[in-house]
């Protein structure tokens, strides 16, 4: 049927307009031969904004940044064959930490599939484990549904990545079109039993010890001042998984900051003596548990997720709530009585006085701690904060005095050495209001140093503090601690000269190392606006503690 | 496989699945890849399109293990899943199939 609205648009044009209808205003992508349509058609679009990273992985973990501080939907972009495996890893680590994206990559065509061609690679089948879901797109017609799905199905229930596999004689073939579907909005998730949370708030207020445990669910779902009002109110000391931190502020009377393997010891030990355990939005991993038969041995526990599979997974909950943790908060908040709770207040505030996190050298700014609490001191809380994986990492999860939610970008669930940077240019073209630090280490900054040239060409207001230990710091920490000190294949010989580096790149650059009064310095360089490489030497045996010995109990914890 | 880990297998105690899936070129590999990346073998698996083909029903068999209850969880979750329904070993529909195993 022609009507005086129909239009002849190729898959190419088709997928543009969705992306623009669907309110995407800038992916990040690299292009190349069957996604070479797409691009074309892109470059006609006044609303979608490209940015051109220099590693699909880059790409993706750029769309990661800007998913992670709004909420909100990412996409990135490749080609097929190796811009669709370079894009694997973001893709999988967006799966493990629940982050909504779309993946659109580029496929070899339709009639060429199967036959090894130039650039062939089954994506679809690469990325059926590390997906919510993923698409190979049949026809040009098909697009209309399936773009609208990926990002419904991307933003339901607990978010994660989709990926669109679009053959390049699809994005060519051109089609008559004169009705659009709506865009793809989450679905609403099925409300609460309301007599399980009925049960649960009686349990609550019940018992003598609870502890409210917060997982990165909190901060999907927009509930973490839900939260803390239910901790307040309830008078429930509460702990932060990797993933959830800013959820409190850590500096929240309740809070025992971060739990588990780089916990401090009295969060550890006030969860060995809590008789509650409230999990809101957290799955029990194994670097939150430790020892999972040892973990809060004597509590009943309570877990609220919107993800059915998590509960009864790690641990069997006596009360299991399926449902959008802020719905559940909600109606939580509404039926738990005030109390004071002083015994077990006082009780927490004694494993506080006599346990509490040990951070030695925090005054000294060119000491690790020292570090990341002077670049804290140079800011406020309207900063984002994104790190790299290791030592660092733990070392800012444990002294960053976070207290926003979606302040915080970490790789949780994957634990991947690159993240950091390429999430901080999304997070910083995402909010360019913001100031974004990114701190790294000289292992993970290698990783995606590509994205220094992308950071530069965008003008990106990313500030790194790259720690460098000269080492790959966490592997020399464990073979220190567990493999009686045979350092091997974690120090480096040849290190880069950084400074140099990032000044070839473009970067406005300051040596810590070199200055005289380095707070004054951190102070300017974080102040200047635009790409700024902030380079410290860190002692290589600094290492994180407390810790938990990988299959220990969380009350057994080694130093700190 | 030899007739004594035949037998073995047979010893343990087996639960039926009968799922309903949208029928595409996917929906197979997103079923079974729940299975195989955690090292759980699928016993037997019977799939044929349903009324009009616009949906399949799929019949696995498995052994009963610890992490059924979870594997079923997962594979509720699956997009292409319309439902799964769990039946016990006695079903009939995989022992109707043996005389074409024999
Ligand atoms: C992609 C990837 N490869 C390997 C690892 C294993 N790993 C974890 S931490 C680490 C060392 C990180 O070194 P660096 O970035 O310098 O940080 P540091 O620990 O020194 O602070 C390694 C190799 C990983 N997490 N990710």
């Amino acid at each position: 049927m022609t009507s005086p609205q129909t239009e002849t648009l190729s898959g190419a044009q088709i997928v543009v307009r969705l992306l623009e209808r669907q309110g995407v205003r800038r992916l990040a992508g690299i292009p190349g031969g069957p996604i070479l349509p797409f691009y074309d058609a892109l470059s006609q679009s006044t609303l979608i904004e490209h940015v051109l990273a220099r590693h699909e992985q880059g790409a993706g973990f750029m769309a990661q940044g800007m998913a992670r501080v709004t909420g909100e939907v990412a996409v990135c972009v490749s080609s097929s064959g190796p811009g669709a495996t370079n894009l694997l890893t973001a893709i999988a680590d967006a799966k493990l930490d629940s982050i909504p994206l779309v993946a659109i990559t580029g496929q070899v065509s339709s009639a060429l599939i199967g036959t090894d061609a130039f650039q062939e690679v089954d994506t679809y089948g690469l990325t059926i484990p590390i997906t919510k879901h993923n698409f190979l797109v049949g026809s040009t017609v098909e697009l209309l549904d399936v773009i609208p799905r990926a990002f419904r199905l991307a933003a339901s229930g607990r978010p994660g990545p989709v990926v669109v596999d679009i053959p390049k004689d699809v994005l060519l073939q051109r089609i008559e079109i004169s009705i659009w579907p709506a865009p793809g909005v989450a679905d609403s998730a099925p409300a609460p039993d309301a007599e399980l949370v009925a049960t649960a708030a009686a349990m609550i207020n019940a018992a003598e010890r609870p502890i409210l445990y917060l997982g990165g669910g909190v901060v999907h779902s927009g509930a973490s001042s839900l939260a803390v009002e239910l901790a307040e109110k309830a008078s429930l000391p509460s702990v932060m998984t990797l993933m959830a931190l800013g959820a409190m502020p850590v500096d929240h009377a309740l809070s025992l900051g971060m739990l588990g393997m780089h916990g401090a010891r009295c969060t550890n030990l006030a969860m060995d003596e809590c008789d509650l355990l409230i999990a809101v939005g957290a799955r029990f991993d194994d670097r939150a548990t430790g020892k999972v038969a040892a973990f809060c041995p004597q509590a009943k526990i309570i877990h609220i997720d919107i993800d059915p599979s998590e509960l009864d997974k790690i641990k069997t909950a006596h009360v299991g709530i399926r449902g959008d943790v802020k719905a559940v908060l909600d109606v939580l908040v509404a039926q738990v009585s005030a109390r004071l709770r002083q015994t077990w207040l006082s009780r927490v505030a004694e494993l506080k006085a006599d346990h509490p996190l040990r951070m030695p050298g925090i005054e000294d700014p060119r000491s690790h701690y020292g570090l990341i609490r002077a670049v804290a001191d140079c800011l406020d809380d309207e900063a984002t904060i994104a790190t790299d994986v290791g030592q660092h990492q733990m070392w800012v999860a444990q002294a960053y005095p976070l207290r926003r939610p979606r302040q915080w970008l970490t790789s949780g669930g994957l634990g991947t050495m690159g993240f950091g940077l390429p999430a901080a240019i999304g997070a910083a073209l995402a909010e360019p209001q913001r100031t974004v630090v990114c701190f790294s280490g000289d292992g993970s900054i290698l990783m995606n140093i590509q994205e220094f040239a992308t950071a530069a060409e965008e003008e990106a207001n990313v500030k790194v503090v790259l720690m460098n230990n000269y080492s790959l710091g966490l592997v020399f920490q464990q073979q220190t601690m567990f493999y009686g000190e045979r350092i091997f294949a974690s120090k480096f010989k040849g290190v880069p000269d950084f400074i140099k580096v990032a000044e070839g790149f473009g970067w406005q650059t300051l040596d810590l190392d070199q200055a005289d009064d380095p707070v004054a310095a951190l102070g300017k360089a974080l102040a200047s606006r635009g790409p700024m490489l902030i380079h410290a030497s860190i002692d290589r045996r600094e290492q994180v503690l407390p810790m938990v010995a990988p299959g220990a109990a969380n009350k057994d914890m080694i130093g700190g | 496989m030899n007739s004594i880990t035949r037998s073995e297998t047979r010893a343990l105690a087996h639960t039926v699945l009968e799922l309903d899936v949208n029928n595409h070129a996917g929906v197979m590999a997103h079923v079974v890849g729940m299975f195989s990346r955690r090292a759980y073998n699928v016993e037997g698996i019977l799939c044929m399109p349903v009324g009009d083909g616009a949906t399949s029903r799929i019949w696995l068999t498995v052994n009963e293990d610890a992490r059924l209850d979870q594997m079923v969880k997962q594979i509720e979750k699956l997009e292409d899943v319309l439902a799964v329904r769990r039946h016990g070993a006695e079903h009939e529909v995989f022992e109707r199939l043996e005389e074409f195993f024999r």
